[in-house]
């Protein structure tokens, strides 16, 4: 049982790393939005599972049991996610410059820089 | 405090030399020359305070839980050098003034120049090794700047790089060897050190620290093998070779082992090492100034000869021979500075500094060409110059040289007919033989360029002719070098003796040498080339080239430019030290984290996500990737969903239809997939990226429970309704425990905003 959730989260960074190793520009940001995913369901699971129990706290009588979803790595995901939002606008922005200064979406392209 | 109050006049006349040289022009020299010559007034004030000994410190801490001192005392040693250093440089600063004037940026010369030699006092003030080492490092750079001042020239570069390349490795030889004392000493005061030399003796780091303190002083006194940069360095103007081979610089290296000189006395392998390398030193640069054409290029070998000669005399450490030592250090600072400065004049007046273009040059420049044959005349040690007395002392001090006395002796005598030869040859084939037609129009040098070269050898003179002042000017030094010798006492007519005997054959045979000199320089030369091929230069720069193409290679290796390889480099390393992380902390398989939670709901988002994953990196088309990655983000939704992650759950769905939105209006505008790599590099992609996932499953089987802290979120719990006000814990983090790393995300996000606004206004310029 275990297993499978640490399994998933294993193929999602295959997926990631292998798409960050394409020589395409477009691949390498999918790439990053896998690692995105991955770091993020790798945190969740990490903080311990509890099913059904969001962090909501109604009342005092409900602070004592504590019988509720581990509430910090939920803000630590939720922040990850939204500046991996960010980061992934921007680098779609950026192939889109890349692309039309250089012509092209190969990554080998960009070995050198000089321009050609 | 007085010590501290010069080094500061001498920074700040640093600082301000630039503004003086503008506003006065060619009179900045005089104005410039008054600092140092108020210093030398100065230290002829204090003289009867130095013998003393205790006059004159400074002392400030530095780093005292390293044992490291600023700190600084004026002994005799001391007064000498900074006689030297200031009044040699307060003439070399008024010939300057002059002499510059056909140069450009002058206004940065004279704060190079005037700082150079505050460094040079510095260092022979200095009563800590460390702070003599930042003076003697401070020369190396100053050095540098002064070498290469005609950086326009690559001859000039190359010398200059030569000679900091040189310096700079014998000062961090220097830097270990002083660090090794310290450890020994624990301390790096100079005077602490000197009063204990047994524990030098003793110590187990005996031969490493004498081997570094002897390369340190070798390389900065142009010694042999090192000689090389010293000849090269004539690259810098003139007055700068004056003061480097005269009374700074060069000297640093026979004043640190003067003063070091308590320390090893007793030491036979200090004083054979010194000896030998002294004398070789000696030999070679007077043999190697014979043949040379270039005027500055002869005096330039002359010095390195002077150099050995000084380092033969410390060595052999006898009363005599540092008397000997301490006269010739006058002698051949007054007399190499004013022929360099000569050298100087003669190129300025007639374009040329090659011995066969010169000639006659007494007929243009008589006042010039009487100041030289005095200065010739200390050089070849002929009386009444200070330099006969300076000779006679050397001779007297081979002979009397407790080992092998007869081979330095023969060294030395041949060693002095070089220098008879040399000067006879600059004598009568510069100033005197026929008339040479030149370019220009030659004529006397100006009063400016006159005063600094006509001093040093009306000094020459005079305390060549009343030896008591030379005496006088010397014995603090000596007694600081040696206190328990006494002096020899100085005189200029020993009657007649082996030693006269000696000279007069000295200078008999140099003459003679010079009647023969057509065939001779040939003979030299074709000798020179078939047995003393060295190339020193040449070689060290084929070195330094060999050294850069390698770090060339090595960084065109490493970075290559290829982005997928720089990150498998990274993932492979992660992976490697994740592993080696894992076994270090002896993981468990058995991990009890979230045993039994899974329902079929979760096992649907499984199968979901997987195929999306797979789909996405299968399909070859752009945009059904996109909608494929929306799935993988719909997947995770539920799976967050069901363990209790609302919030997440929320943000996941939104910023994923935002990605979707802005990545199909983007990769429209794309080419479409091609296919770029072959089925090897794909294998090879897929073991890398597999091998990285199943580390990142090993690691997360193998988290204890007790690793969570439970506590944190304990303490989130209880607090967030009592004093956050929210029900709603994962917000109430958010916004109020944890506002300010928001605030930062906010950041992040707005810093994103333009930065992707200005990529898209952003007009680059198309140059193809």
């Amino acid at each position: 049982m275990t297993t499978l959730l640490a399994i998933l989260i294993g193929f999602l960074f295959s997926v990631s790393i292998y798409l960050l190793l394409r020589r395409s520009i477009v691949k390498l940001v999918l790439g990053l939005l896998f690692l995105s995913y991955a770091t993020s369901l790798l945190l969740f699971v990490t903080g311990g599972l509890t099913v059904g129990k969001p962090a909501f706290v109604e009342s005092q009588t409900q602070i004592a049991s504590k019988v509720v979803s581990d509430p910090l790595p939920q803000a630590l995901i939720l922040t990850a996610i939204v500046i991996g939002f960010g980061v992934a606008a921007f680098a779609m922005v950026l192939i889109y410059r890349f692309h039309r200064e250089t012509g092209t979406i190969d990554m080998d392209e960009l070995s050198e820089t000089n321009q050609k | 405090m007085e010590i501290i109050t010069i080094l500061i006049l001498c920074f700040f006349l640093a600082t301000v030399a630039p503004v003086i040289r503008q506003r006065t022009g060619i009179w900045s020299g005089w104005i410039l020359a008054i600092v140092p010559a108020a210093i030398v007034v100065w230290l002829v004030v204090i003289y009867p305070k130095v013998w003393a000994g205790n006059a004159f410190r400074a002392a400030y801490e530095w780093l005292p839980q390293l044992n490291m001192g600023f700190s600084f005392r004026l002994d005799g040693l001391s007064w000498l050098f900074a006689m030297l250093i200031f009044g040699v440089g307060s003439l070399i600063l008024i010939y300057a003034g002059y002499y510059m004037k056909t140069y450009k940026n002058t206004k940065r010369f004279f704060a190079y120049l005037v700082f150079f030699m505050g460094a040079m006092f510095g260092l022979v003030a200095a009563n800590d090794l460390m702070t003599l080492f930042l003076f003697w490092e401070l020369t190396s750079v100053t050095s540098f700047l002064l070498i290469g001042f005609k950086h326009h020239l690559k001859a000039a570069r190359d010398a200059a790089l030569q000679a900091l390349l040189i310096t700079g490795t014998g000062g961090l030889a220097l830097l270990g060897g002083f660090i090794l004392l310290g450890i020994e000493y624990q301390t790096f005061n100079i005077e602490v050190i000197l009063q204990n030399p047994h524990i030098f003796l003793n110590s187990k780091y005996f031969l490493p620290i004498s081997i570094l303190l002897m390369v340190g002083a070798f390389t900065k006194s142009a010694i042999f093998p090192f000689h090389f940069w010293l000849p090269g360095a004539m690259q810098a103007p003139s007055p700068v070779s004056a003061f480097l081979h005269s009374a700074t610089m060069v000297k640093a290296g026979i004043f640190l082992l003067a003063r070091l000189l308590p320390l090893y006395s007793q030491s036979d392998f200090w004083i054979y090492t010194l000896t030998i390398f002294g004398v070789t030193t000696m030999f070679a640069g007077g043999w190697l100034s014979m043949a040379q054409n270039d005027l500055k290029k002869i005096l330039a070998y002359t010095t390195v000869s002077a150099l050995g000669t000084l380092v033969l005399l410390i060595g052999t450490g006898t009363a005599y021979a540092l008397t000997a030592a301490l006269v010739f250090l006058l002698v051949h600072a007054f007399y190499k500075a004013t022929l360099f400065m000569m050298a100087g004049n003669i190129e300025k007046k007639t374009g040329t500094r090659q011995m066969d273009a010169l000639g006659g040059l007494r007929h243009w420049m008589p006042v010039a060409a009487i100041i030289s044959y005095l200065a010739l005349l200390s050089m070849s040690g002929v009386p009444p110059m200070l330099g006969f007395i300076g000779k006679e002392l050397i001779y007297e001090a081979k002979m009397k040289a407790p080992d092998a006395a007869v081979f330095i002796l023969l060294a030395g005598f041949l060693a002095n007919v070089f220098m008879v030869f040399v000067s006879a040859r600059i004598a009568f084939s510069v100033f005197l033989g026929p008339k040479m037609s030149f370019d220009k129009k030659v004529a006397e040098p100006d009063v400016a360029l006159l005063t600094g070269p006509g001093i040093l050898v009306i000094l020459s003179l005079l305390l060549g002719v009343f030896p008591e002042i030379a005496q006088n000017i010397i014995s603090p030094a000596f007694t600081s070098i040696a206190p328990d010798e006494s002096l020899v006492k100085l005189k200029l007519w020993h009657g007649f003796n082996n030693i006269l005997l000696l000279s007069v054959l000295t200078v008999s045979a140099g003459l003679l040498m010079y009647f023969a000199r057509k065939g001779l320089i040939n003979r030299i030369s074709r000798l020179n080339e078939l047995f003393f091929n060295l190339h020193l230069s040449e070689r060290f720069f084929a070195g330094l080239n060999a050294f850069m193409s390698f770090a060339g290679r090595k960084t065109s290796f490493v970075q290559h430019g290829y982005h997928r390889f720089y990150l498998m480099t990274m993932i492979l390393s992660a992976t490697a030290l994740l592993w080696y992380g894992m076994f270090k902390m002896n993981f468990s398989w058995d991990s009890h984290l979230f045993e039994g939670v899974l329902s079929w709901i979760v096992l649907v988002a499984i199968f979901v996500i997987v195929s999306a994953s797979i789909a996405t990196v299968t399909t070859s088309n752009r945009l059904n990737a996109l909608i494929y990655i929306g799935l993988v983000g719909i997947g995770l939704t539920i799976i967050f969903i069901y363990y209790g992650g609302v919030d997440l759950a929320i943000t996941l769905i939104v910023v994923e239809t935002l990605m979707i939105v802005i990545g199909a209006m983007v990769v429209y505008r794309l080419p479409k997939y091609i296919r770029y790599s072959g089925v090897t590099s794909r294998v090879r992609d897929v073991l890398i990226s597999v091998v990285f996932g199943a580390t990142i499953t090993a690691i997360i089987l193998a988290i204890s429970p007790d690793y969570q802290a439970k506590e944190v979120a304990d303490y989130f719990v209880e607090n967030s309704l009592t004093k956050g006000f929210g029900k709603n814990v994962v917000n109430v983090i958010l916004v109020d425990f944890r506002a300010l790393d928001t605030l930062g995300e906010i950041t992040v996000l707005a810093l994103a905003a333009i930065g992707i606004a200005s990529l898209l206004k952003l007009k680059l310029d198309k140059k193809t």
